[in-house]
C-alpha cells in the first residue's frame, strides 16, 4: 500500500490497528493450532491433538471480537474508501479464519480416532499437504497485515499444488482401502483429513481474494488454477 | 502484561493525575486570591460610574430649576378690569363709521379717560402722566381692535380687561418691591399706592398669559409673545426637512449601495465627516455670500435659514443614513439578488425599509440640532426684530433661539423672565423630538 | 453511502440506482473556470458538467473554491467587486457571462438557497409572494395565493405554516426557515437550485428534512449543492465532484468517489486523512 498519511482524528489509527492486531492473533493461534494438528495426527498424539481441540475456542472468541469491533467501528466511523474495506475485509477474513480453526479442529478430532487404529497411511503426502497449506496460511496473513496483493496473488496460485495433491493423496487411500479393508475406518478419517486440509487451502485462497479486494477494491481478474480432481477420481474398476 | 508492569503504570498514571490536580488547584488558588482585587476595582469603577452620573444629574438639575424657576412668572400676566367708556366724540365724531377713522381713533385718550376716572382727585399733567403709565400702551390698541372689529360697541360702555405695563407686572410679581429705594426702582411710591388702591378695588387679575404665546415680539415686555418665532422656527424646519431629508438619504443610499470603492468615493467619504465638524457659522457666511448676495434671496427669510440649516444637517443625515443601511445584514441582500430582484430593487424594497429607524433617527437628531441653532441664522440676519407673524417661508422672520438671545440681551427686566420662559419652550420641543426619535426607533426596530 | 459490491466473486455487476449519468441531458457546461479575487486565483482551470434532474455535490475543504465556483453559476461574483471570472459556463448551451443574457432573469432561472437561513423580515405570505411578483410571474391575489400554497407543499412546510401566514417568517424554527428559503426560490419556477451548504446551521433532524426534500425536488429540478458534510453529499447526491485548492481534483459517480475514488487526494480527504 503506498505510503500512508494518518488519520486526523487517531484513535480511528487505533481501531484500525486494533483490528490488525486481533486479526495477527487469530491468524496466528489458527496456523498454530494447524500445525499442530499434523503434527499429531502424523505422531499419532493424542493428548495434543486433545490440546488442539479446546484451543479452538479462543479462536471462536477472538471472532466474536473482530465483529464486535467492526460493527463499532462501522457505527462510530462511519468509514469510506480504502478504510472501509479494510473494515469489511477484516469481517471477512476473521470468519474465514474461525472455519480454517474449525477444520482444524475436526482433523484433531478424527486425529484421536485414527490413533486408536494401529498406524496406517499416507503419512508423508499428508505431511507434506500439511506443510504446503501451513506455509499458504502464514502468507496469505502476512500478505494481509502488509496489504500485499501481490503475495496473496502467490498464494492464490500455490493452491494448485494442494489441489494435485489432494488427488494423488485420494487415490492413494482408495487403494490402500481397497489392499487393507480391515482399516477401512482409519482410512476413512483419512479421508475426511485429507479433504479438510484441500478446504484449509481453499480458505487461504478466500483470504487472499479478499486481500486482493482491500488493496485493488475488486475482485482478481484471472480464475485462479483449480486442479482438484478428486472429485472425478475413480479408482479401481477402471485398471 | 504483569502485575510489577501494571503497577508501575498505575503509579505513573496517579502521579500525573496528582499532577495534574496540583497544577488546577495552583491555578484555582490563584484565581481565588485575585478575586478579591477584581471585585474591588469592579466596585470602584461602578462608584466612578455612578459619581459620574450623579454629578451630571446634578447639573442637569440645577440648570432646569434655575430655568424653571426664573421662567415661571412669565406664564401669568397682570390685567386690569376697567369699564371702558367707548365715547363716540373720541372715536368717531363724524359718525361715518368709517373704517379708516375707527382705526386712527385716539384709542390712548379713550383708556386713559377711563383710567382719571377711577381717580378723579388726580390732577396735573406729571401725576396724570404717571398714573396712565399703569396702563400698557397694549391697552389702547385692545379697545381698537375690539372697536374695528365690532363698530356697534362705539358709544357703550364696555367691561374690558386691559393689559398692565410691565413695571406693574413686576410689581404685582414683587419682583420691584418697597424695599429698594424710589430713585432706584422705576415705579415710584405713588404709583404703588394706587396700583395698591386698585388692587383693593379688585380690578387687578392676574391669568394665565396667553398673550406669550399668541403674540410676536415686542418692544413691551408685556405684549412681548414667542408665537411669531415659532412660526419661523416652523417654516425654517420645514425647508430644512423638505431639502435635507430627500438629499441625504439619496446621498446615503448612492455611497452605501451603488458607488464603486475607489479613491473619489473615499475622498467624498472623508470630506463629508469633515463637514459634519465644521463650525456652524460658517455654513452662515456661506448662506449669507451665496445665497443672499449671489442669488438675490430675501434676508432674514426662514426660506435661507433653511437651507443654510440643511447644508449643517446634511452631514448628520448622510452619516446616520449610512450606518442605518450598513447595519442590514448583507444576508438580506443576498437573498434578494439570488431571487433575482434588480440592485433597484434589493434597495428600494429590502434595504431602505428596514434601515428607516436608523434614517428617521438620525434626521430627528438632526432636526433637533438645526432647532437649536443660532449663529448661522444670526449671519443671514433673522436677528432682525420682527414683529410680524411670518405667514410663509419668504417673509422675514426670527427663531426661537435667536429670540431668547434677543431677549436676553434686552436690558429690561421684565424680559428675563420671558426670556427663561422662551428657554423653557425651546426645550420642550427639543425634549419632545428627541422622545419622538426614541419611541420610533423603539416601535420601527425589526428584529432580523 | 454509495452501493458497495459485496459479492465474493468475479460477476456482472449490480445495476446502481437507477440514476445513471449517462443518458442525462447536460445543464450546466463549464469549462475552463478561472476566477480571481483581486490578483489571488480561487479557481484554476474547473471543467464540469452539470446534469439536469440529479444532485452533484462540491466538496472539498475550506477555501477550495467550491462555494466560489457555486456562485459562479448564478453569477453572484458579480456582487463583489474585485473578484473576475474567466472561462466558459453555459447554462442550456448559452453562455452566461456574455450580453446575450440578463443576470436578472439568469437568477430567476438558477435560484439560489443560502447557508444560514435569510427569510425576508416580511411575513411568511409575503416572503414568497415577493419573487413571482417581481418577475411578473403572477398578477392578481388569486395567483399569488396559488403559488404560495404549491411551493410551501413542495417545500414540506405548508401544513405548518397554512393558518399563519401572516406571521412573521423570520419567527419560524431554523429548519423552518430554511424550508421557507427553499420555497421562496421555488416559487419562482427556476431550472437550477443552488445550495450553499443548507444544512450546516441546523440540527439533525431538520437537515434529514431537507434532504428527504432535496430527494424529492430532483424530479422537477436541477440541484448542485455545496457541503462539508461528505456523509450529506454520499447521502444526497448522484454525483460528487472533489475540489481541492482551487483544482477540479476528481468528479464522478456518488458511489463510486465513496467506495473507490481514483486520486490520492479525493482518498485522503474523504477518509479523513487530511484537510
Amino acid at each position: 500500500m503506498p505510503e500512508e498519511h494518518d488519520h486526523i482524528v487517531s484513535r480511528f489509527d487505533e481501531d484500525l490497528n486494533q483490528l490488525d492486531n486481533l486479526i495477527a492473533e487469530m491468524g496466528g493461534l489458527a496456523e498454530h493450532q494447524f500445525a499442530d494438528a499434523i503434527k499429531a495426527l502424523v505422531r499419532r498424539d493424542s493428548e495434543l491433538a486433545e490440546q488442539v481441540i479446546v484451543s479452538d475456542k479462543r479462536i471462536d472468541a477472538i471472532e466474536e471480537s473482530v465483529d464486535a469491533h467492526t460493527i463499532s467501528m462501522l457505527a462510530l466511523r462511519q468509514p469510506m474508501a480504502d478504510d472501509l474495506r479494510v473494515v469489511i475485509t477484516a469481517l471477512r477474513i476473521a470468519s474465514v479464519i474461525e472455519r480454517i480453526g474449525d477444520y482444524s479442529k475436526n482433523i484433531a478430532k478424527r486425529t484421536v480416532a485414527i490413533t486408536q487404529a494401529p498406524p496406517v497411511g499416507p503419512s508423508r503426502t499428508i505431511s507434506r499437504m500439511g506443510t504446503v497449506v501451513q506455509g499458504m496460511i502464514k502468507t496469505v496473513l502476512d500478505a494481509y497485515l502488509q496489504r500485499d496483493a501481490e503475495l496473496a496473488r502467490d498464494v492464490r496460485m500455490r493452491d494448485e499444488e494442494v489441489d494435485a495433491l489432494h488427488t494423488s493423496l485420494f487415490r492413494e487411500l482408495l487403494t490402500y482401502m481397497m489392499e487393507d479393508p480391515r482399516s477401512i475406518s482409519a482410512f476413512a478419517h483419512l479421508l475426511f483429513v485429507a479433504k479438510n486440509i484441500e478446504r484449509i487451502g481453499d480458505h487461504a485462497t478466500n483470504i487472499a481474494e479478499h486481500v486482493h479486494f482491500l488493496v485493488h477494491g475488486s475482485l482478481p481478474e484471472e480464475t485462479r488454477p483449480k486442479d482438484d480432481q478428486s472429485s472425478y477420481t475413480v479408482v479401481g474398476g477402471e485398471d | 502484561m504483569t502485575d510489577a508492569v501494571m503497577n508501575e503504570l498505575q503509579t505513573n498514571k496517579s502521579a500525573s493525575e496528582q499532577a495534574a490536580r496540583d497544577r488546577a488547584s495552583h491555578a484555582s488558588d490563584a484565581v481565588k486570591r485575585s478575586l478579591k482585587k477584581r471585585y474591588a476595582a469592579e466596585a470602584r469603577f461602578r462608584a466612578y460610574g455612578i459619581g459620574a452620573i450623579a454629578i451630571a444629574v446634578c447639573f442637569v438639575a440645577v440648570l432646569f430649576t434655575t430655568i424653571i424657576s426664573s421662567g415661571l412668572p412669565a406664564f401669568t400676566e397682570t390685567t386690569i378690569t376697567l369699564n371702558v367708556e367707548l365715547k363716540e366724540d373720541v372715536i368717531d365724531p363724524a359718525g361715518t363709521r368709517d373704517p379708516q377713522t375707527l382705526v386712527t381713533a385716539n384709542y390712548r385718550k379713550i383708556v386713559f379717560d377711563t383710567l382719571l376716572t377711577e381717580f378723579p382727585d388726580v390732577s396735573g399733567r406729571r401725576d396724570r402722566r404717571e398714573l396712565t403709565a399703569i396702563l400698557s400702551p397694549g391697552a389702547s390698541f385692545k379697545v381698537q381692535q375690539m372697536v374695528t372689529a365690532d363698530p356697534s360697541l362705539i358709544g357703550r360702555t364696555v367691561t374690558i380687561d386691559l393689559p398692565v405695563a410691565a413695571d406693574f407686572d413686576l410689581y404685582k410679581k414683587g419682583v420691584i418691591h418697597k424695599g429698594t429705594d424710589e430713585a432706584d426702582r422705576r415705579v415710584s411710591d405713588k404709583q404703588m399706592a394706587w396700583f395698591d388702591a386698585l388692587e383693593e378695588r379688585g380690578v387687578i387679575t392676574s391669568s394665565f398669559n396667553t398673550t406669550f404665546f399668541t403674540n410676536a415680539d415686542s418692544r413691551e415686555p408685556e405684549l412681548a409673545g414667542i408665537w411669531g418665532a415659532t412660526m419661523g422656527s416652523l417654516f425654517t424646519m420645514l425647508v430644512t426637512l423638505l431639502l435635507s431629508f430627500p438629499v441625504g438619504v439619496s446621498a446615503a443610499v448612492y455611497l452605501e449601495e451603488f458607488a464603486p470603492k475607489n479613491r473619489l468615493t473615499q475622498i467624498i467619504e472623508v470630506n463629508i465627516n469633515n463637514l459634519a465638524a465644521v463650525p456652524s457659522i460658517v455654513f452662515g457666511l456661506l448662506g449669507l455670500a451665496v445665497f443672499i448676495n449671489f442669488f438675490g434671496l430675501p434676508r432674514s427669510a426662514p426660506l435661507v435659514g433653511g437651507m443654510v440649516l440643511a447644508l449643517m444637517t446634511l452631514p448628520t443625515i448622510i452619516i446616520a443614513g449610512r450606518a442605518a443601511l450598513k447595519a442590514v445584514p448583507p444576508s438580506i441582500r443576498e437573498a434578494a439578488l439570488g431571487l433575482g430582484a434588480s440592485r433597484m430593487q434589493v434597495v428600494t424594497h429590502h434595504v431602505l425599509p428596514l434601515a428607516m429607524p436608523g434614517i428617521m433617527t438620525g434626521t430627528i437628531i438632526g432636526m433637533a440640532q438645526a432647532l437649536g441653532e443660532t449663529a448661522p441664522l444670526l449671519m443671514i440676519g433673522m436677528v432682525a426684530f420682527i414683529v410680524d407673524i411670518p405667514g410663509s417661508i419668504t417673509d422675514p422672520a426670527t427663531v426661537l433661539p435667536v429670540q431668547v438671545y434677543l431677549w436676553a440681551d434686552s436690558p429690561e427686566r421684565a424680559f428675563v423672565a420671558r426670556t427663561s420662559a422662551a428657554i423653557m419652550v425651546l426645550l420642550t420641543f427639543l425634549i419632545f423630538m428627541n422622545a419622538l426619535a426614541v419611541v420610533l426607533r423603539k416601535k420601527f426596530e425589526r428584529r432580523w | 453511502m454509495g452501493e458497495i459490491d459485496m459479492s465474493n466473486s468475479v460477476q456482472p455487476k449490480a445495476p446502481l440506482a437507477a440514476d445513471v449519468t449517462a443518458g442525462r441531458k447536460t445543464k450546466f457546461h463549464t469549462r475552463g473556470v478561472q476566477v480571481f479575487y483581486g490578483e489571488k486565483q480561487a479557481l484554476f482551470d474547473v471543467d464540469l458538467d452539470i446534469y439536469e434532474n440529479e444532485v452533484t455535490a462540491l466538496i472539498g475543504p475550506s477555501g477550495c473554491g467550491k462555494s466560489t465556483y457555486l456562485r459562479t453559476l448564478n453569477r453572484m461574483n458579480d456582487t463583489i467587486d474585485i473578484c473576475s471570472v474567466k472561462g466558459t459556463i453555459e447554462l442550456d448551451g448559452t453562455d452566461i457571462y456574455s450580453n446575450a443574457i440578463d443576470v436578472v432573469h439568469l437568477r430567476a432561472r438558477v435560484g439560489m438557497v443560502f447557508q444560514k437561513p435569510n427569510p425576508f423580515p416580511k411575513s411568511i405570505y409575503e416572503n414568497i409572494a415577493y419573487g413571482p411578483r417581481i418577475h411578473g410571474i403572477a398578477t392578481g391575489k388569486e395567483e399569488i395565493d396559488r403559488i404560495v400554497e404549491e411551493s410551501l407543499i413542495k417545500a414540506s412546510l405548508w401544513n405548518e405554516v397554512k393558518d399563519r401566514l401572516e406571521e412573521p417568517g423570520t419567527g419560524l424554527s431554523g429548519g423552518q426557515q430554511q424550508r421557507l428559503c427553499i420555497a421562496r426560490a421555488i416559487a419562482v419556477q427556476p431550472e437550477v437550485i443552488l445550495m450553499d451548504e443548507p444544512c450546516s446551521a441546523l440540527d439533525p433532524i431538520a437537515t434529514a428534512r431537507i434532504e428527504e426534500l432535496i430527494d424529492e425536488l430532483r424530479d422537477n429540478f436541477t440541484i448542485v449543492i455545496v457541503t462539508h458534510s461528505m456523509q450529506q453529499a454520499a447521502r444526497v447526491s448522484q454525483r460528487t465532484a472533489f475540489f481541492h485548492m482551487g483544482d477540479l481534483v476528481e468528479v464522478g459517480e456518488t458511489g463510486k468517489i465513496f467506495t473507490t475514488p481514483k486520486d490520492q487526494r479525493t482518498q485522503d480527504y474523504i477518509t479523513g486523512r487530511f484537510g
